[in-house]
């Protein structure tokens, strides 16, 4: 637990110096104002999600040979989390291209995939309030979200080609390299790495309270 | 094996070996049915297997299939099709085509001669027992599952069934889930379900 | 007795099913009576109006695609309502019952296409330029469909609640599939760039046959649970 707390003392830090960094340092983009330095946490939120719904799927596939609750819980709990994070990206999402192109919403296919990512797990959590037993309900939920994992590439890489997207293009990547200039890189690498921690902190504090709550549950049946 | 969070039984564990006999027996609710569906493969359990083993050769699951047939009042057969297209559909789905013949046989078999192109709609709920009878007669299996052999049963359904348990059990291994006495002295050994 | 070969098993349940479903439309009633039902509100709403190649192709997909959820969980819901799927899951092994299943519902949606593209057509005075690559697009989107609905289907119909889930699950694996047939179809109709005819056209072929895969590999999960 001592060695916990010093990484909690280091995201305090980490997340106090993104925050400065991210609102003194130079305009991150060329062509773009102020606005732009919400990518800062807007697309950190969009990559730490990603990897919740990454690390549902690595839990789900453990499930399905273990058969073991917590791996199911651990899944689960993952899941809550990337929706949490997939929200805050389409909202700072929404934000920005209020600014940029004078509306919340419009139906852009990176919007759309978000909003699709997110009905996946929402219909994730429908499936699991509408199944029981336990057994059935964690099965059921594990092959969902396997299955899901087919759908949501398709659907955020190969669709898109088909449809115009308004997004800036060529901000991070561009011919397969990091497109970031020095400061900007920095505080944006800096960010990933703190909202990443904070993900996997708080991934850890909810499956252990998810075991608390089903030993609570255990103990009243008895 | 576990319900939601609450455990139903454990620590049972049995050896069968063909030709024999085993009843299950305990009050409502302490797990009969699904031990019985536990052995058919309809459910896993939460610890523990099943291991059924042919000349000291395991039995894959696959295959077992094709070894059991199945009684359980919780079991239905489809009330569009009639009492001889549900054999005939069950029987091809397990893997053998039957001739009319066979099945009108074993639809005597089982009192119910004549009545095999009726809506199984139309059959009493005695009725429906017994075509369930009809299918584990013809499927000849090795494993025969029976939970609550009588259910719905009147005597002469009764005494066509005990009489085939009877026949099975000198074949191969029968095992089925019951608390009346007279089922009971069926079977050569007996497991006791406690609450 | 001989031991039948693993297609005639298939066949028997598809003819079983089919046998069944002909006593009762369960599934095509109301299959046919929510795609009319939606036919005559679009026919009415758009008297005399002019639409566009791309609204066209999305009515029409949007209609085969509420339609077919009105019917296509029926295949494995019955069978848990009228309890039948223990006796199914004791006698025929879970292959032959994924596909077995995945045929039913692509005869079900076969037979509202059927119906109901010729109607909408002579209806909503639809023009058509490529009828053949039209035709294909349909069967493709079809097959997709039965494809992505299996499984889930398959848990609907052993969940408490089962109409909403089954539009709840469906929607996000139908949705990539959709927009792809939407736009191969707004092609077919005249529209569109004919460039994307063919992208669209393999990921109609690539999609469901990976999802057909994976959830045939992940079915026993569902069915023996």
């Amino acid at each position: 637990m001592r060695d916990l707390d010093f990484l909690k003392i280091f995201l305090g830090i980490l997340f106090i110096a993104v925050i400065v960094l991210s609102f003194v340092t130079g305009k991150p983009v060329r062509g773009y104002g102020d606005e732009f330095r919400i990518f800062y946490y807007h697309v950190p939120c969009a990559i730490v999600s990603f990897i919740a719904f990454l690390v549902n799927l690595i839990y789900s596939m453990k499930y399905l040979r273990s058969r073991y609750y917590l791996d199911d819980m651990k899944a689960a709990s993952a899941a809550e989390i990337g929706i949490v994070f997939g929200v805050l990206a389409t909202l700072t999402g929404a934000i920005f291209a209020k600014i940029t192109w004078g509306t919340y919403w419009n139906w852009d296919i990176r919007q759309t995939s978000i909003v699709v990512l997110l009905a996946v797990y929402g219909a994730y959590f429908a499936l699991r309030t509408a199944v029981e037993p336990e057994e059935r309900r964690s099965a059921f939920s594990a092959v969902y979200a396997i299955l899901a994992f087919i759908a949501v590439p398709t659907f955020g890489f190969v669709v898109p080609r088909l449809y115009d997207s308004l997004h800036p293009k060529d901000t991070l990547v561009s011919g397969g390299k990091i497109a970031l200039g020095g400061t900007v890189a920095v505080v944006f690498f800096g960010s990933l790495i703190a909202f990443t921690i904070l993900f996997f902190w708080l991934f850890n504090l909810r499956w252990r309270t998810g075991l608390l709550e089903r030993s609570r549950m255990e103990k009243s049946y008895e | 094996m576990r319900f939601g969070l609450r455990g139903v039984f454990k620590d049972i564990s049995f050896r069968l070996a063909s030709p024999s006999s085993l009843t299950v027996t305990g009050p409502n609710g302490s797990g009969k049915s699904t031990l019985l569906k536990i052995i058919a493969g309809l459910l896993v359990p939460t610890s523990g297997r099943v291991r059924m083993e042919s000349d000291s050769d395991e039995i894959k699951a696959e295959s077992r299939r094709k070894l059991m047939a199945m009684v359980s009042p919780e079991m239905n057969f489809y009330d569009e099709l009639t009492g001889a297209e549900n054999l005939e559909f069950f029987m091809k789905a397990s893997g053998s085509r039957l001739k009319p013949e066979e099945i009108e046989e074993a639809l005597n078999e089982v009192g119910l001669q004549g009545r095999g192109d009726d809506y199984l709609k139309a059959y009493s709920s005695g009725m429906r027992m017994r075509l369930k009878y009809a299918l584990a007669i013809l499927k000849q299996p090795e494993i025969m599952i029976v939970d609550e052999p009588s259910t719905n049963l009147d005597a002469s359904g009764r005494k066509i069934i005990y009489d085939l348990m009877h026949r099975h059990q000198q074949n191969g291994i029968l095992i089925f889930a019951t608390n009346e006495d007279d089922e009971i002295a069926i079977a050569n050994e007996r497991i006791n379900l406690a609450r | 007795m001989s031991e039948l070969t693993w297609p005639a098993k298939l066949i028997a349940l598809v003819v079983k099913d089919f046998r069944v479903e002909l006593r009762t439309r369960y599934s095509l009633n109301a299959l046919i009576m929510f795609a009319l039902v939606t036919l005559f509100a679009l026919g009415v709403t758009f008297t005399g109006q002019n639409l566009t190649f791309r609204i066209h192709a999305a009515l029409i997909w949007i209609m085969i695609y509420f339609a077919g959820l009105q019917g296509l969980s029926g295949g494995f819901v019955k069978e848990e309502e009228s309890r039948t799927a223990m006796a199914l899951r004791l006698y025929a092994p879970s292959s032959v019952i994924f596909f077995g299943k995945l045929i039913f519902s692509l005869l079900i949606l076969t037979i509202l296409v059927v119906f109901l593209f010729p109607l909408y057509y002579i209806l909503m005075n639809l023009e058509i330029t490529r009828i053949w690559i039209m035709l294909l697009v349909l069967i493709l989107g079809i097959f997709g469909l039965s494809a992505t609905s299996t499984i889930t289907a398959a848990m609907v119909s052993k969940a408490n609640v089962k109409g909403a889930l089954f539009a709840v699950l469906s929607f996000p694996l139908m949705l990539p599939l959709l927009l792809v047939a939407i736009s191969a179809t707004t092609v077919c109709l005249g529209g569109g760039d004919s460039q994307a005819l063919w992208d669209s056209l393999k990921i109609m072929i690539a999609y469901p046959v990976i999802v057909t895969a994976v959830s045939f590999l992940l079915f026993d999960y569902v069915w023996n649970n």
